[in-house]
């Protein structure tokens, strides 16, 4: 992907965490256009906590998010409200809406923020559908549909509005490898097809080895971020341990 | 051995004791819960004098479970207290590496939270409520400033959100409301009638079952059956929405919460509950006179003129205005508690309680204050 783009996210300084309780502080990265973020750490260090603040559904309690240049924290309502329109996002539980179907969830966002006739939206929601992979249950509730299935939906639903960033909390987790493997090459192709910026939360070795180009190591005992690089070569140099750990599975390092 | 006899798992091990040296066999199978040793069964075991350390012998030990882990566990922690060294060589390999996991020394207790003074807890009880009462009249603020523009279509609320909670919440709650009111209006008359025979004054049974149907209990019944009924639903999906991060994945994607969720359940049950309310007095009157009829022999003539002359118009407006104002509150309320429960599955039985039950005492409050504030105004 091409460097010489604005980064797709500046964040500074930042501190996240609930009422008095800092979860994660003092976090400084850029995620350039095109890339494949990773968020990693050990579970509870606040991934997914950071993952709210950058977008936008927990306020930063210091520091500053800037999306495309633009400081979101800062933002009146209605300007975060537009920002938010640029982000596509996957929960960790895929988090469908509960009363729609597959198609009426991937709908929903393109009935409300864009003027197209319901043809067009119907045929841009099949379109999503099919990208994602999802030929049967399309008129299905969430809760008749697998986890596989669902986490198809949601990613359909998250870039029914072709965002520039997606925001994906543990894609694969709790997927067989087969399923979790076409999600990677799902996640690779949107990047390579739509230019889409990704920012994931992960622990799953294999794809964060495999897809990611770039990423974070947050650590739950300093409460910040001991390491920045591609996981590939966090897990070829990385001379610290917790990190060398994570990446080998615990395994012992041996040689750089 | 003490003077009670052998004690129960004597014979799952055997001490020797040589020079400060002490040997234990471990014996048999070790399965399930009667071979759980006590910890004072454990801590008498090293109750020897001049015992330095403590080795194992597991050759003739047979099958084992967590019952041995933990008494393994136990001893090691009670050697260590009186300094007596352990030598795990004699353990079975696979118990050591399990041995390994555990802590050796008892984890610190967790501070036992200390129970807050009867004045704190009134405190906070009563910060809750103030919280409560203040969210709720930000939540009537922004809907009333989001009310002209989502008649215009200009929000994100959806027509058939709005159609589907007119039918919910209108509709659908005919039957429960009709058969609250033509019970409470047949009592009405049953306890009127009982009395007014008495003095002869039975026709006075039409204006009492039309006075407390039109202006009191029918307003009031309506609104405490759909607190239960639509309260607490609103309460219980909204809680539920919140707790699979479904509210979370419209407000990512720049939705407005309040115009989405909230409005049209406000808007549907403030429209539906007046005409709830006629709709329930009308057959709540039907139920006062049947039983009028059946009693005191009042016929139908003479009881509807009665109460005619009796009740006016203004007595129909206020329980019209009562009603919109109660189904607005219990919108609000059951609204307002959904969106701030917690994500697991008790709280959203606890948003559904609370919602009923703060609908209710409020729809009660609201009904006193209508009183107080017509009888100053001499209505």
């Amino acid at each position: 992907m091409p460097d010489q783009n604005p980064p797709s996210l500046q964040v500074r300084a930042l501190s996240v965490g609930y009422g008095t309780d800092v979860v994660q502080k003092n976090l400084s990265f850029d995620v350039k256009a095109g890339a494949i973020f990773a968020i990693m750490g050990a579970s509870g260090c606040g991934k997914s906590t950071l993952l709210r603040s950058l977008m936008g559904l927990l306020r930063p309690s210091a520091g500053t998010v800037c999306f495309q240049g633009q400081d979101y924290w800062s933002a009146g309502i209605e300007e975060r409200a537009k920002i938010g329109r640029r982000f596509g996002v996957l929960f960790q539980t895929s988090a469908l809406w509960s009363d729609m179907t597959a198609s009426e969830n991937v709908a929903l966002p393109l009935q409300m923020f864009t003027p197209l006739a319901a043809e067009s939206i119907d045929a841009l929601v099949q379109m999503k559908l099919s990208l994602v992979g999802l030929e049967s249950g399309r008129t299905s509730k969430p809760s008749e549909l697998s986890g596989g299935m669902a986490k198809r939906v949601g990613i359909a639903r998250a870039i029914s509005l072709d965002p520039d960033i997606l925001f994906l909390d543990e894609p694969s987790t709790g997927l067989d490898p087969i399923s979790g493997k076409r999600l990677d090459d799902l996640i690779l192709e949107l990047r390579d097809g739509f230019g889409v910026t990704v920012v994931m939360v992960s622990h799953e070795l294999p794809s964060l080895l495999t897809i990611c180009d770039d990423g974070i190591f947050l650590d739950a005992a300093t409460h910040t971020m001991i390491a920045q690089g591609a996981p590939k070569d966090l897990k070829a140099n990385s001379t610290d341990g917790q990190v060398s750990a994570f990446m080998h599975r615990g395994a012992p390092h041996v040689g750089p | 051995m003490t003077a009670k006899g052998l004690p129960k798992h004597a014979q799952r091990w055997t001490l020797s004791c040589d020079s400060g040296h002490a040997l234990l066999a471990l014996t048999g199978d070790w399965l399930g819960a009667d071979a759980v040793v006590g910890p004072d069964e454990v801590a008498a075991l090293l109750d020897h004098p001049g015992v330095t350390s403590l080795a194992f012998d597991s050759r003739t030990l047979g099958r084992w479970d967590s019952s041995l882990l933990l008494f393994l566990s136990e001893l090691r922690r009670s050697a260590a207290a009186r300094q007596v060294t352990v030598d795990d060589n004699g353990y079975p390999a696979t118990a050591r590496n399990l041995l390994s996991l555990l802590p050796s020394e008892n984890p610190a207790a967790a501070p036992v939270a200390q129970r807050p003074s009867l004045a704190s807890r009134i405190g906070r009880w009563c910060l809750d409520r103030g919280s409560g009462f203040e969210a709720e009249t930000a939540l009537f603020g922004a809907l009333i400033l989001r009310f002209a523009p989502a008649l215009r279509g200009r929000t994100q609320m959806r027509w058939i959100d709005l159609l589907a909670d007119m039918q919910n919440g209108g509709i659908r709650a005919l039957p429960v409301v009709a058969l609250v009111n033509i019970l409470v209006g047949g009592i009405i008359a049953f306890l009127g009638a009982v009395q007014l025979k008495k003095f002869g004054a039975d026709i006075y049974v039409a204006d009492l079952v039309g006075i407390a149907i039109v202006r009191e209990l029918g307003p009031v019944m309506t609104a405490v059956v759909m607190c239960g009924r639509t309260g607490g639903a609103y309460a219980a999906q909204i809680a539920t929405m919140n707790g699979s991060e479904e509210i979370d994945a419209l407000r990512a994607i720049g939705v407005r919460v309040n115009d989405y969720l909230v409005m049209p359940r406000a808007i549907a049950l403030t429209g539906m509950m007046p005409l709830l309310y006629l709709y329930g007095s009308a057959v709540g009157i039907i139920g006062g006179f049947a039983v009028a009829l059946l009693t005191l022999q009042v016929g139908p003539t003479v009881f509807f003129d009665e109460m005619r002359a009796n009740l006016s118009t203004g007595e129909v407006v206020f329980g019209i205005l009562k009603s919109v104002v109660f189904g607005l509150y219990i919108a609000i309320v059951s609204c307002r508690i959904g969106l701030a429960a917690g994500r697991s599955s008790a709280d959203v039985g606890r948003a559904a309680t609370s919602a009923t039950v703060t609908g209710i005492v409020g729809v009660i409050f609201l009904d006193a204050a209508f009183a107080l504030a017509a009888h100053a105004l001499d209505f």
